[in-house]
């Protein structure tokens, strides 16, 4: 497929997006739905402009990314650093990771309850619940990483007689840098989920509050905008994380296809 | 004997857990013992209170898990089979599925109230995408030679997709639906948890609020088994319908 007609292929998608904002447009328009659910593009957003002029918008979009991103930072130390590890050390793997893989299938907002009762209805309540939430994708990711270090890197290690830190940190590491990445997107992707729950509940501020609230004043307009913002968010974030995964393994042969 | 020593550390920490309550006699609103968690959970078990939320919740789980797989994987298989169409849906499909099915809450809430079919929907929005996506790629990974197959010995399309591309692609299709039914499940309680009043994400939170710290955690450890036997079972039925699947896979 050439250049010109992938460039071609992505206009007449855009297009299609468009047709569908305008045919969103169209049925807000007609009535068919109810004004109070369905609020045109147009509504939505005028509410988003609103917002920015008043300088809103991006307090509230800051708390959200802001909680989301220091949840996201902490799961990242501890599940690379502790997955590296019980990764690392086989009698480790034995005696830890089946406790890890019992706690894992546990619907990370199931302790929000357990987080609000130690914490109360706080923003710390919020970052353990994104940090708890987030941290699994990459401590599984980076053990499984380091425990697949291909046995010849293992043998060279020995042969150059490196100590433990530098295997870990010459040898272990950049072979496990495909998984450990591919665990931080999947953990940023939680994160943000899980902020979005832990305002919902608590009602302190951010995006995730604001939009419940809406929904309670019935103020459609106000939740398609925050709706919009947070897709927002996540599209830039996974998009930013791709690039940085692409950049960061340059190194690797592509994949097969 | 490895999975027995897998086992070691979670029962000395219940261990540590109920000598540490003796020791010091817990009679906290936030933390129980071991054995009052244990008593707490017979209790809701024995009074139906746990089975009846535990119903409510699958129900909305597989309810959302049908809807939204079932439209993933019809999608799937339209933008898998006709290339050009998936091209097109392209950026609508990648502007739509980043936003956190949670954020879909409010919306839901305002349509329908509470109730399974907020709930549902919720759930629906959050599988599909994943499943959508998972089956458009099967269907991408389908040997060309068994399209091949299906041309020399003239086969129709109706015939073309269920005699070569469903069987093809159905061990993928399978964890896909592995994939979504966890998803299902976690959505479930979350929606429970933020805003909707039934359930056992709505019962875990009411005893956290209500102080009743035996019941919280022996249904965060039934919340728990329930995430963890699902996997188990899947995972199981997966090995055993698709056994050479791995295989079959290198080779590709």
């Amino acid at each position: 497929m050439t250049s010109r007609a992938n460039l071609a292929w992505l206009l007449a998608s855009l297009l299609v997006t468009i047709a569908v904002v305008f045919f969103w447009q169209w049925i807000a328009n007609t009535g068919y739905v109810s004004r109070v659910f369905l609020p045109g593009p147009d509504r939505a957003f005028a509410a988003l402009m609103r917002d920015y002029n008043s300088g809103k918008l991006f307090t509230e979009m800051g708390e959200t990314v802001l909680r989301m991103v220091v949840g996201w930072l902490v799961a990242s130390i501890v599940g690379i650093a502790l997955g590296a590890a019980i990764g690392i050390s086989p009698l480790a793997r034995t005696w830890i990771a089946p406790t890890l893989e019992l706690i894992r299938p546990l619907p990370a907002s199931a302790i929000a309850p357990v987080a609000i009762v130690f914490l109360g209805m706080t923003d710390n309540m919020i970052l353990l619940l994104v940090a708890f939430g987030s941290v699994w994708p990459m401590l599984l990711t980076t053990i499984h990483g380091f425990s697949n270090v291909h046995p010849r890197l293992d043998e060279v290690a020995r042969v150059m007689r490196l100590n433990t830190f530098e295997r870990v940190y010459k040898i272990a590491l950049p072979a496990a840098m495909p998984d450990i990445l591919g665990g931080l997107r999947l953990g940023l992707t939680i994160a943000l989920i899980l902020a979005v729950v832990g305002e919902m509940i608590t009602v302190q501020g951010g995006l995730g509050s604001r939009i419940l609230l809406a929904a309670r004043a019935f103020r459609a307009p106000d939740i398609f905008a925050g709706v919009i913002m947070l897709g927002l968010i996540g599209l830039v974030t996974n998009v930013a994380l791709t690039a940085l995964e692409r950049r960061l393994l340059r190194w690797q042969p592509a994949p097969a296809h | 004997m490895k999975a027995l020593k897998g086992f070691a550390l979670p029962i000395l920490l219940l261990i540590l857990w109920q000598v540490s309550a003796l020791a010091v006699g817990i009679h906290s609103d936030t933390l129980a013992a071991p054995v009052e968690i244990a008593a707490a959970f017979a209790a809701g078990i024995s009074n139906g209170s746990i089975l009846r939320a535990t119903v409510m919740t699958l129900t909305a789980a597989a309810g959302g898990l049908a809807v939204g797989a079932g439209l993933g994987v019809a999608a799937g298989f339209l933008f898998g089979l006709l290339p050009p169409l998936s091209r097109l849906a392209r950026i609508t499909v990648e502007v739509l599925r980043p936003v956190p099915a949670v954020a879909i809450l409010p919306i839901a809430l305002l349509v329908f109230g509470f109730g399974y079919p907020m709930e549902i929907s919720i759930i629906a929005f959050a599988c599909f995408f994943p499943v959508l996506l998972l089956t458009e790629s099967a269907i991408r990974q389908i040997s060309p030679r068994l399209m091949e197959v299906a041309r020399v010995m003239r086969l129709t399309s109706v015939q073309r997709t269920f005699k070569i591309v469903f069987p093809a692609v159905l061990p993928r299709l399978f964890v896909a639906m592995r994939l979504a039914a966890g998803v299902a499940l976690i959505v479930s309680v979350t929606v429970e948890i933020a805003a909707n009043p039934q359930g056992l994400g709505y019962n875990l939170m009411l005893a956290g609020q209500s102080l009743r710290p035996a019941d919280m955690f022996a249904i965060l450890f039934w919340i728990g088994l329930i995430g963890w036997t699902l996997n188990w079972a899947l995972m199981r039925t997966e090995r055993k319908l698709f056994p050479f699947h791995s295989l079959r896979r290198g080779e590709e």
